[in-house]
C-alpha cells in the first residue's frame, strides 16, 4: 500500500503518510488512506457510481486538503464511499487544477465492514513535499 | 515532558511565563497535579503557549487537567478574548462544534434494570443510529434544517420531541442567540441535514450508568441534582454537531487562512490557529455559522434523548415521566461565546473559547437555571467506557479560568496501538463478565476506546477539585454502552 498509518503524531486521532511517484499518485494514495479509516477493506468498494471531480486552489497542498475533504463530504452528504478512478493535476494562471473521476458505491454496512468515521481533515502537521522518489503527504484526520 | 521554565504556582497550577516564547502576550497556565503534568505530552506546552500569542487574549492561556495535544489549541484549552481587540479562532473550538454531554436520570435501581439490560442496550443500539454514514430518523427539509440551526432544542420541542423542562436544563436553553443560516455553506447543510438524532463515531457514546452509594462524594448535592435512591440508574451521552459542524469548521478555517495575514496582518505558528478579529466580517460570519452548529448539536442531543425515553418506556411499559427520566443537565465542551466575567475587578464581556473544556459556573452566577442557583452548574465529565464518568458542580473559585473545567479523561494511547493491544470481541466479552454490556458499530472501534487507552479519570477530576475548578458529586459506573 502506498500509505502507512503513523503511531505517535495523533494519539486521539489518525495520521498517515502517503507516497506516490507523481502528484496524481500521492493524491490517490492519500484518498485511499482517508477512506480506509472508515472502511476495513477498500476492495469491497465496487465501481457502481462515477462522479466527476474538479477542484482549484492557489496552493498544491491546499488542493490536496480540498480533495480529501471531497471524500468526507460524499460519505456524509451522498452516502457514497469513493476511490480515485482517474485524476489529472495541472496548472492554470498560477493556480493548481485537479480534474478527474471518482468511482464507488452507496455505503452499506453489510457490504462494507466499517471502522471509524472521519470528522475532518486537519492542517495539523499537514505536509505535501517532493522527495527523491516522487511525492510524500503527511495528514492528520480528526476522528 | 514538562519543559524547562515551567514554574510551579501551587500544587495544581503550573505556569509558563511570557518570556518562554517570543510573541506570548500573557502567561500559559496549566491546571494539573504533579503526576498529571509530568505525563502531559509536549504538544500541550507548545500549543498552549501558541494560544498565549493570540491578539486580545486576557489574563492567560489555560489548559485543564485532561489536556493533551489538539489542533491549534490543546484539548482542554481555554482562552478569553477582548471582543474589541481580540480574535476568534476555529482552532479554539474544534471541528466538532458543541460536542457535549447530557445526563438523564431515571428512578430505576440497578436491580430493576439488570434483568433487562441486554434488551435495553440492544434496543438503544437499534434506535439511536451510530457509526459511519448513520442517518437520523427525522427527515428534515432544507427549511426545517435552517430552523434547527436558528432554534436548536426549541425547534425539537416544538415538534414534540421533548419536555419544556429539558430546555431549562440545557446550557443557554439549548439555543445560542445570533445564529445565521445564511453564513453556512450548502455543503455543510448537505452533510448535516440527515444527521439530526445520530450519535456519531470515535469517542461518542450513550451509556447506562449506576450511582452506587459508595461513589457519592456529596450526598446533599447529589440529592439536589436528582440522585435520591441508592444504585440509581442514569443515562449519559456524548456527541456533537456531526458532519454539519465539521464542515462549518473546515469552511471557516480556509476563510481565516486567506484573510488572516493579508487583510489583518496576523501571523500564527500553526495553521490550525487561523483566526480573524472578532469584530471583522470574517469573525462575525464565523460566529453566526458556528452558532448554527452549536444549535444543531443541542437539537441532536435533544432528539437522541427523545429516542432514549422511548426505549425505556417500551422496555419497562411505563411513561418516561413515570420513570423519572428528567435531565440533570446538558453542557457543551467545544464552543466560543460572549460571557460576562470580572476582569481586573470590573465586570466585562469577554469571548471565551473552550476547546475540550466545560463551562462550570459557580453558584448564583447569571445564566444558571433556578434549581441550580445555589448548587452551582452541573458539570458532566465523561470517562472511558470501562472506568466510569463523573457528575460535578461548578465553584466560585473557578473565576480565574472564566469558570471552566475539564471535559474528559484524555487519551494516552494511539488508536492503532490500542487496536494492536486489544481485540474488540475479547474486550466485549470481558466487559460483559464485569457487568458492562456494550454494543458497537465496529469491533475495531470498540478496541480503540478501551479503558487502557485513556488517562485515569479519577486523577483528572480529583485535580479539578484540588484546583478549585469543580467539585465531585457522584461517580457513575457504566453498566451498558452503545458506541459508533
Amino acid at each position: 500500500m502506498p500509505y502507512t498509518y503513523l503511531e505517535e503524531i495523533a494519539i486521539a486521532d489518525v495520521a498517515f503518510r502517503a507516497t506516490g511517484k507523481t502528484e496524481e499518485e500521492v493524491f490517490a494514495a492519500a484518498a485511499d488512506a482517508t477512506v480506509n479509516v472508515m472502511v476495513e477493506d477498500l476492495a469491497t468498494i465496487r465501481d457502481r457510481v462515477r462522479i466527476p471531480v474538479k477542484l482549484e486552489n492557489d496552493a498544491l497542498d491546499m488542493l490536496l486538503f480540498d480533495f480529501l475533504n471531497e471524500f468526507i463530504y460524499l460519505k456524509d452528504a451522498k452516502g457514497l464511499l469513493m476511490r480515485v478512478y482517474t485524476i489529472h493535476i495541472g496548472r492554470r494562471d498560477s493556480r493548481f487544477v485537479l480534474s478527474g473521476e471518482l468511482y464507488g458505491e452507496k455505503l452499506d454496512p453489510l457490504g462494507h465492514p466499517l471502522r471509524g468515521d472521519v470528522k475532518a481533515v486537519t492542517l495539523h502537521r499537514f505536509n505535501l513535499r517532493r522527495t527523491d522518489d516522487g511525492w510524500e503527504a503527511t495528514v492528520v484526520l480528526d476522528i | 515532558m514538562a519543559p524547562a521554565g515551567l514554574k510551579k504556582v501551587s500544587d495544581t497550577v503550573w505556569e509558563l511565563p511570557p518570556s518562554y516564547k517570543a510573541g506570548m502576550l500573557v502567561p500559559a497556565r496549566i491546571y494539573a497535579t504533579e503526576k498529571l503534568i509530568r505525563a502531559m505530552d509536549d504538544g500541550v506546552f507548545d500549543q498552549v503557549t501558541n494560544v498565549a500569542c493570540l491578539p486580545g487574549i486576557i489574563r492567560a492561556a489555560f489548559c485543564m487537567p485532561d489536556g493533551h495535544w489538539g489542533y491549534g489549541f490543546p484539548i482542554g484549552g481555554v482562552a478569553a478574548m477582548d471582543p474589541k481587540t481580540g480574535v476568534i479562532s476555529p482552532g479554539g473550538i474544534g471541528f466538532d462544534i458543541n460536542c457535549g454531554m447530557r445526563l438523564v436520570l431515571t428512578n430505576l435501581t440497578y436491580d430493576e434494570v439488570k434483568p433487562r439490560l441486554r434488551e435495553l442496550v440492544d434496543r438503544l443500539f437499534e434506535r439511536v443510529p451510530c457509526g459511519v454514514g448513520s442517518r437520523g430518523f427525522i427527515k428534515l427539509s432544507r427549511d426545517d434544517f435552517r430552523s434547527v440551526m436558528a432554534e436548536g432544542s426549541r425547534w425539537v420541542l416544538r415538534k414534540g420531541y421533548g419536555w419544556p423542562e429539558d430546555l431549562e436544563l440545557t446550557e443557554e436553553g439549548g439555543c445560542f442567540p445570533g445564529a445565521d443560516p445564511a453564513k453556512v455553506s450548502e455543503r455543510a447543510v448537505e452533510r448535516g441535514v440527515d444527521q439530526v438524532g445520530t450519535l456519531g463515531s470515535g469517542n461518542h457514546y450513550c451509556e447506562i450508568q449506576v450511582a452506587k452509594p459508595e461513589n457519592v462524594f456529596d450526598g446533599e448535592l447529589a440529592k439536589r441534582l436528582g440522585f435520591t435512591i441508592p444504585n440509581q440508574i442514569a443515562i449519559m451521552f456524548h456527541c456533537g454537531s456531526r458532519g454539519f459542524g465539521h464542515q462549518v469548521a473546515t469552511d471557516y478555517l480556509q476563510v481565516f487562512l486567506k484573510a488572516m495575514e493579508s487583510r489583518y496582518g496576523i501571523r500564527v505558528d500553526d495553521r490550525e490557529l487561523a483566526c480573524a478579529p472578532f469584530l471583522s466580517p470574517e469573525g462575525q460570519n464565523y460566529l453566526a455559522a458556528m452558532t448554527c452548529a452549536i444549535n444543531m448539536a443541542f437539537a441532536n442531543r435533544q432528539v437522541i434523548l427523545h429516542r432514549i425515553r422511548e426505549v425505556f418506556a417500551d422496555i419497562f411499559h411505563r411513561d418516561p415521566l413515570d420513570l423519572g427520566m428528567h435531565m440533570v443537565y446538558d453542557v457543551a465542551h467545544n464552543t466560543a461565546k460572549l460571557e460576562n466575567h470580572r476582569v481586573d475587578g470590573k465586570p466585562k464581556e469577554v469571548l471565551v473559547h473552550r476547546k475540550g473544556a466545560t463551562r462550570a459556573f459557580g453558584p448564583r452566577l447569571e445564566g444558571l437555571p433556578a434549581r441550580y442557583r445555589e448548587t452551582g452548574q452541573p458539570v458532566i465529565i465523561g470517562g472511558s467506557m470501562e472506568t466510569g464518568s463523573y457528575l460535578l458542580v461548578g465553584l466560585e473559585s473557578a473565576a480565574e479560568t472564566f469558570y471552566s473545567t475539564a471535559h474528559g479523561s484524555g487519551r494516552t494511547m494511539s488508536r492503532n496501538k490500542a487496536k494492536r493491544m486489544v481485540r474488540g470481541d475479547k474486550l466485549q466479552r470481558e466487559m460483559e463478565q464485569r457487568g458492562i454490556y456494550v454494543r458497537s458499530a465496529t469491533r475495531s472501534g470498540l478496541a480503540e476506546e478501551a479503558g487502557a487507552a485513556y488517562k485515569n479519570i479519577d486523577e483528572v477530576v480529583e485535580a479539578t477539585e484540588l484546583a478549585g475548578l469543580s467539585k465531585r458529586v457522584v461517580r457513575l459506573l457504566p453498566v451498558g454502552n452503545i458506541k459508533g
